[in-house]
């Protein structure tokens, strides 16, 4: 039996160097961050104006991803609804690599009964399946974007605070942060100077690979009514609104589908090539 | 004259959770006097570097008493003891921090001082050029340097702040036996220069024979020989410490 050929994508993820990987998904990445920050000057269209006289619209050459049930441009929503998307991922992704690696360096200089504690609670968060429990925060605090941006926060910063937690441990014991002690060091300056700068980089690998899952999370969330409101343009939501038509106008999902699909893939192919870039051993390799 | 350090009774025992305590350190006592070298030797796990790591407070003794130059500082802090005992580490690379360069961790401890960063900066020039590195050797990362190289620099480190006990705990144990000579010889013209007080924890007898004024010889966290070189090495009174001349000699 042969084996099956590579495709030219599979051959090109796993044989080019780290630093090509890096430069090229580093670039789609910051693509996508410049066009959702200048989303309204690139919407061909006013993503909130209505029209119905051309509603439910085809896909054609004015209309390239056809409109939506009030005749609002596809495209226009797209692109206006990047800047919704992308942002709140990235505050959300913020929000948990700052409060999981505070709390996880807390627990790792302090340990005893604070560190018992928290990671109890952190042990809870993460036996509980994410997204169940991002509805359920999200249901009681009501509906709209920062309310999933808090219930999602309020669930995924433990896998932060393992690590930081773990890598304070490691770093605490070594013989430099024995010798900045004995320099007079106060615990602020050690942790500041000598603990943050070296647990850094598996945690900002992690931030990284993490955006693709919380966009998934968020989208997922505003998809069930739980996070971004009509009419402000939200990947998920749009999504949603149409699901209804999929059998009838199935390229009403395909725009901002497809839009969830390039975004997560860029932003976990880029949190890869730093993974490999910064790991030593693939770096030999390469 | 009033010794630079003063151990009493010091003792350190582990206490493991569900299993009986460990005693690292038993009812072990001594005194320095100011530019003595003491050498402090024994076999692995004999406890000399947990009696190092209580003298400098990265240990809370269990017991006993720590006086340093007349000062009792049995409960003090790390921070309060700093300015008049410092120690050089086993591993030379590992004892700096691998994300910031050699000048930034020698400048460290004047910075704390609150020395302004320029005048830091020239001191660590200074400080360099005292342990036989070349200036340029601030800007170096720890990976960058060797062994030996990265050990001078710890030195210099070490004598930042102008202690008057300087601790080596094996400190020339990773260096291959040219560069052992060379540092050994670096501390000894260093403590001649400075008037300070060494406590030179090796295992290696031969190594603290030519070098120290005095030895201890350490076996299961008692002390069990004392004595200049040529009286532990020609005439050892304990089956132990024949036995650790012998593994050598």
């Amino acid at each position: 039996m042969t084996a099956v050929e590579p495709t030219l994508l599979q051959a090109f993820v796993h044989n080019s160097s780290g630093k090509t990987r890096l430069y090229i998904f580093g670039t789609m990445a910051a693509l996508l961050i410049i066009g959702a920050l200048f989303s309204e000057s690139l919407c061909p269209y006013d993503p909130y104006l209505q029209n119905l006289d051309i509603a439910l619209e085809q896909p054609s050459a004015a209309h390239i991803f056809g409109t939506d049930r009030y005749g609002r441009d596809m495209l226009s929503r797209v692109i206006a609804g990047s800047r919704t998307s992308i942002f709140s991922t990235f505050l959300l992704v913020a929000i948990i690599t700052t409060l999981g690696t505070a709390i996880g360096v807390f627990c790792g200089w302090a340990r005893g009964r604070a560190d018992n504690i928290l990671m109890r609670v952190s042990d809870l968060c993460l036996a509980f399946p994410g997204l169940v429990f991002a509805l359920a925060v999200a249901g009681v605090l009501g509906g709209g974007l920062h309310n999933a941006i808090l219930a999602l926060a309020a669930i995924s910063w433990p896998k932060y605070a393992r690590i930081a937690r773990s890598q304070t441990l490691s770093v605490r014991e070594t013989a430099y942060l024995k010798a900045a002690r004995l320099a007079g060091c106060s615990t602020s300056r050690l942790i500041l100077r000598h603990i943050l700068p070296n647990i850094a980089g598996p945690i900002l690998v992690t931030a990284t690979l993490d955006v693709g899952t919380m966009m998934m999370e968020l989208a997922g969330l505003s998809f069930l009514g739980l996070g971004a409101k009509p009419p402000t343009p939200e990947w998920g939501s749009m999504m949603s609104e149409t699901r209804g038509l999929l059998q009838t106008i199935p390229w009403a999902v395909f725009a901002p589908g497809v839009a969830i699909f390039l975004a997560v893939m860029v932003f976990n192919l880029l949190g890869d090539a730093i993974r490999d870039y910064l790991d030593p051993k693939m770096r030999v390799k390469s | 004259m009033t010794p630079i350090l003063q151990i009493q009774n010091l003792k350190k025992i582990f206490s493991r959770d569900g299993q009986s305590d460990f005693t690292a350190v038993d009812d072990v006592s001594f005194d320095m006097v100011p530019g003595e070298c003491l050498g402090l030797i024994g076999e692995s796990g004999s406890g000399k570097s947990t009696v190092a790591n209580m003298i400098v407070r990265l240990l809370a003794p269990s017991g006993g008493r720590i006086s340093l130059d007349g000062e009792d500082v049995t409960d003090a802090d790390v921070r309060a003891i700093c300015r008049k005992v410092q120690m050089v580490f086993q591993s030379p690379q590992e004892s700096f921090d691998p994300r910031r360069t050699l000048g930034d961790g020698i400048g460290e401890s004047l910075l704390t001082a609150g020395r302004p960063a320029a005048e830091a900066r020239e001191e660590v020039a200074r400080l360099l050029e005292s342990v036989g590195l070349s200036p340029d050797f601030a800007s170096r990362y720890p990976h960058e340097v060797s062994g030996g190289q990265c050990q001078r620099a710890a030195i210099a480190r070490a004598l930042a702040i102008e202690p008057k006990l300087l601790i080596c705990d094996e400190a020339t144990s990773a260096l291959d036996v040219t560069v052992q000579a060379e540092i050994v010889a670096l501390l000894s013209h260093l403590m001649r220069g400075h008037g300070m007080a060494c406590l030179f924890i090796c295992h290696d007898i031969a190594l603290a024979q030519g070098f120290c004024d005095r030895l201890l010889v350490m076996y299961r966290g008692k002390i069990v020989e004392e004595g200049t070189p040529d009286e532990v090495i020609q005439s050892p009174k304990q089956e132990y410490t024949k036995m650790l001349i012998d593994s050598v000699l």
